[in-house]
């Protein structure tokens, strides 16, 4: 029995319990802990990924001799402990988690080396991840609550690290705020299911749901909560303060918590809940929350002049896409006819989206971290002429932007082309919308590229280099990655997005992994 | 501005049995009322005493903040070296492997009501030990914290 599972926690936790102790030591051993923490969570990671995608669902049982024994015989038939469900869909987040953590732990050795107080920064950046990677391999709703709120904690913390003239504080703040309330709505809707079911295990609630007006009040609360935890319109406000203030390489990994908020809301609608409610009224509400985020976000974006807003704001747009895609394939769960037509697309399609939108929106976050971190500005009407000095930056903003605008042989393209061709058939009109939005994407980022890096050299710009090799490894790794996502998105989808669509459509199959087939 | 004598004196004599009184607290956080965070702030908050009797800077010679967090770090470190020791014998992690085994913290429990037993709980009174530790570091790196930008007029 492999414990890949209980390692993924457990890495990150001893990391960060003790990073104060080797800081106490020196920066260089503190530094070279952070990376060879890293590298063994993401090679722990990278391992269950395999197990799950080449046995299947891997169940953990926390604190039982035999990890695997979910319902213990004197239980009553009932599993009693805290119990981690890695199927597909799982092992598709903790793969987009591993790989954005890599590339912002490089990258923040040398983007923070200037700065103070670094042994609090890794001790977060690893509870950040610890809070991540549980929230997407929890099958207990109280424990995913609990990870929330380790992610949300360290998460306000890291904003609020670089204190300039309050505004990161704010940002911070704004931050701690929303997720204390979204946490405190989703445990209120815990406490909604818990009364009625007697149990907080996602697949044993599952098997004995019997859809009653207190449900569809825990449904609608879960889904606010973690909807404004993923910063979609109308709960978007935080987005634009946090994502600026925070660092970047914190910014690239809270876009990672935001993602596995979303994973959650689609975990309940599908695995929790799945046709025992109106899939098609809760479908198009999330379809509707997609649209306007779609829409809104990136109108918003166009006349922003910080390059770190604008991005914030673009993010709020791209998660309109994964929103519809998913929505579209719940509202048709029920109708196995329309299911086969499109819907497994659409689904595929917004699964896809989220390992590409987090990998260049990572990489576009970086990017702008790095023309602050030589030039000490984010204003696009100060910036101009570092296409001469920041060549590799260029290079990596050309390549991230054509990925978000949907390009075609970069990753956006390949995602985004799954929910045009399958959502057109369910409804042309919310297609054309995409549509648009996608070209005001392009729009926008031809802006910032044109006064970032075009026009002749500033002289107040004359002694900016590129940046240290670190930061460099960091982005390289994303934008590699980018590209072979695709120029081969056919692999991808057939490797790791099927089975995590299919996973979550199968909600027997998930009950069945802890209840043992029923 | 200085403490009367009174106030050091009272906090001097108070410090001591602050203390035993957390540590009891978190020994006895798997029989009773209490644990680990309970205990370990009872333990801080003897801490406070001192620094609100004595000056800071006086005080901070005594409780440094290195050492406080030292302590957090320790303890935490203990608490996910505890539960990952059962991962190392091939069981979960988290599994309460000390409990039944008869040396520390191992008797089993008596069936009914009986004498509460200290001697049990296995692994669960190291990990309230290891919170205890855990938290007197953490509020005591807080009050110190806050008891920093405090201006002293004299």
């Amino acid at each position: 029995m492999s414990h890949y599972a209980a390692l993924l926690l457990a890495i990150p936790l001893l990391a960060a319990f003790a990073m104060p102790l080797f800081g106490l030591i020196g920066r260089r051993v503190r530094n070279t802990w952070a990376i060879i923490a890293m590298l063994a969570t993401v090679a722990a990671a990278l391992i269950l990924v395999w197990e799950v995608l080449t046995q299947g669902t891997i169940v953990y049982a926390f604190g039982a001799v035999d990890q695997a024994l979910t319902i213990p015989f004197d239980s009553g038939g009932v599993p009693i402990r805290i119990l981690f469900v890695i199927d597909a869909m799982s092992a598709f987040m903790i793969l987009t988690a591993a790989i954005m953590m890599s590339a912002a732990t490089l990258y923040s050795i040398s983007s923070e080396s200037e700065q103070t107080g670094q042994d609090g920064y890794y001790a977060l950046l690893f509870l950040l991840m610890a809070g991540i990677f549980g929230m997407v391999s929890t099958g207990d709703l109280f424990n995913f609550f609990v990870f929330l709120e380790i992610n949300s904690l360290a998460g306000a913390a890291l904003a609020a690290y670089r204190i300039k003239g309050g505004v990161a504080v704010e940002g911070g703040l704004k931050y701690a705020f929303i997720s204390t309330v979204a946490g405190l709505f989703f445990l209120i809707a815990v406490g909604m299911l818990y009364g009625q079911y007697n149990s907080l295990n996602i697949a044993y609630i599952a098997s004995v749901i019997d859809f009653t007006g207190l449900s569809l009040v825990a449904v609608v609360l879960m889904i606010v909560s973690l909807a404004m935890k993923s910063g979609s319109v109308p709960m978007h406000f935080w987005t634009p303060d946090t994502y600026s203030s925070a660092p970047s390489s914190i910014t690239s990994l809270l876009i990672v918590s935001s993602m596995a908020s979303l994973y959650a809301i689609f975990r309940i609608a599908f695995s929790l809940f799945g046709l025992t409610m109106n899939v098609v009224t809760v479908g198009w509400v999330i379809i509707i929350l997609g649209i306007l985020s779609m829409f809104i976000g990136v109108s918003m974006a166009l006349p922003q002049k910080d390059v770190k807003r604008l991005m914030a704001y673009h993010s709020v747009s791209q998660i309109g896409y994964m929103l519809v895609g998913l929505g579209v394939g719940l509202a048709v769960l029920g109708d196995s006819q329309m299911m086969s037509q499109f819907g497994v697309v659409a689904m595929e399609g917004g699964i896809f989206h989220i390992i590409n939108y987090a990998l260049y929106k990572g990489l576009l976050f970086l990017i702008a971290g790095a023309v602050i971190y030589r030039c000490g500005t984010a204003n696009l009407n100060d910036l101009g002429g570092l296409g001469h000095s920041m060549k590799w930056t260029m290079g990596f903003f050309i390549i991230a932007a054509l990925a978000i605008a949907g390009i075609p042989p970069f990753n956006g393209f390949a995602s985004k082309l799954m929910i045009y061709e399958s959502v057109f058939i369910f409804n042309p009109f919310i297609a054309v919308i995409a549509m648009v939005v996608s070209i005001m994407t392009l729009a926008s980022f031809v802006k910032v590229f044109h006064s970032i890096f075009m026009g002749p050299k500033l002289p107040q710009y004359e002694a900016v280099k590129e940046v240290p090799m670190p930061m460099l490894i960091g982005m390289g790794l994303l934008a590699v990655l980018i590209i072979l996502f695709g120029l081969f998105p056919d692999l991808v989808v057939k490797t790791l997005v099927e089975p995590a669509a299919l996973a979550l459509i199968d909600r027997s199959g998930y009950i069945a992994s802890v209840m043992g087939g029923i | 501005m200085q403490m009367s004598s009174i106030v050091k004196t009272t906090a001097d004599v108070l410090f001591p049995f602050i203390l035993i009184y957390g540590l009891y607290i978190i020994l006895h956080g798997h029989l009773t009322p209490g644990g680990g965070f309970q205990g370990g702030a009872i333990l801080a908050s003897g801490v406070l005493l001192l620094l609100l009797a004595y000056r800071y800077s006086e005080s901070t010679n005594i409780v440094r903040q290195v050492m406080m967090k030292t302590l957090e770090s320790t303890g935490l470190l203990l608490f996910i070296i505890a539960a990952l020791s059962a991962m190392v014998l091939g069981a979960g992690f988290f599994f309460n492997w000390l409990s039944p085994l008869g040396s520390i913290f191992g008797d089993s429990v008596a069936y009914g009501s009986t004498v509460a037993n200290l001697n049990t709980g296995g692994l669960i009174p190291i990990m309230n030990i290891a919170v205890g530790i855990e938290v007197v570091g953490a509020i005591s790196v807080i009050l110190l914290a806050l008891l920093s930008g405090i201006q002293e007029k004299i």
